[in-house]
């Protein structure tokens, strides 16, 4: 564990990042959503977090009072170590900055975050659905979407 | 004449000479999504060998097959595919439910799956089991032998 390193991000990040610990040999880091974007590009240039490894969402449905977490996993190939952010978001302002300009992979994860979670990544402007189909309602991964509720494609027989 | 070796005949019904035919000619399309895969592999390979009871050969064309094998999950974006598959399947054509997903969904119960592949398509015989004993699936085909002799065959007419 690079212990050096994660003093240095603290310190090159102490105005963005709101919260920060030490988790399993992670740094795990919490900021606002507006600073989001920057805190990102620094860690690409200054540190080189140059892969983008899982890109998800929490549902905190009435245990907090942001409901939702977004969570993405950095790993630097260079340093060999890995870095978390959180960033709480609430329900009526589920909006975060698209991360495809920075990493290329990050298309996908997002497109998967917005069909379950309904998170919106500004700046994507191709969040088909992967896994969902077109006339799907509603967001299968909140909390609040039916367990039983089903949305058939095919009409049942009898 | 008659102390001839393979000159005896028989009597029979046209409709069980029919179903007798039919019966051990099934030629199954294996419409594999999940990990019961694996045990289709299994039962239809040599150490089971469904060839025994003359449903060997896997067509992988619909057009070709009469016994339609739906092994694993079906999620609601694959349903409309099945669909076509079955419908692309002529006259006469049977349908296996092949392990607990295919059946009744399993132990998936959300937005994804569909509980039973019965809702869609008419199924004549379920296998349980998560995956299915290679056993229990000869079992089903036996079954499935026996429902088809025994069974109406609309090709029997008065000119046939």
């Amino acid at each position: 564990m690079d212990f050096e390193l994660f003093k240095a991000i603290k310190k090159e990040l102490i105005n963005e990042v709101t919260e920060s610990r030490l988790t399993h040999g992670i740094l795990e880091l919490k900021m606002s959503a507006e600073n989001f974007f920057g805190v990102v590009s620094k860690l690409k240039t200054s540190f080189d977090f140059n892969l983008l490894l899982d890109l998800t969402a929490i549902d905190y449905l009435k245990q907090k009072e942001e409901r939702f977490d977004v969570i993405y996993h950095l790993y630097s190939t260079l340093h060999l170590v890995r870095v978390r952010l959180k960033i709480s978001l609430s329900e009526e302002n589920a909006k975060i900055t698209t991360l495809t300009t920075l990493y290329g992979s990050a298309n996908f994860m997002e497109r998967e975050c917005h069909e379950m979670y309904g998170i919106d990544f500004v700046g994507n402007d191709d969040l088909r659905p992967i896994l969902l189909y077109n006339g799907f309602e509603g967001y299968p991964l909140r909390k609040d979407y039916p367990i039983e509720k089903e949305q058939p494609l095919v009409p049942y027989i009898k | 004449m008659n102390n001839l070796p393979g000159m005896e005949y028989l009597t029979t019904r046209k409709d069980e000479f029919v179903g007798w035919a039919r019966k051990f000619s099934l030629f199954p399309y294996p419409f594999v999504t999940a990990c019961c895969g694996m045990e289709f592999m299994s039962v239809s390979s040599t150490l089971y060998d469904t060839d025994r009871f003359g449903a060997a050969l896997p067509r992988f064309s619909p057009r070709q097959a009469d016994l339609l094998m739906v092994v694993g999950t079906i999620s609601h974006k694959q349903a409309p595919i099945i669909k076509k598959v079955y419908d692309q399947m002529c006259d006469p054509k049977w349908v296996i439910a092949f392990g607990a997903c295919a059946t009744s969904g399993g132990f998936y119960r959300n937005y994804s799956a569909v509980q039973g592949v019965d809702k869609i398509i008419p199924v004549d015989i379920y296998i349980p089991g998560c995956p299915p004993r290679p056993e229990m699936v000869i079992d089903a085909i036996i079954k499935l032998q026996e429902k088809i002799a025994k069974s109406k065959h609309p090709i029997v007419t008065e000119n046939f």
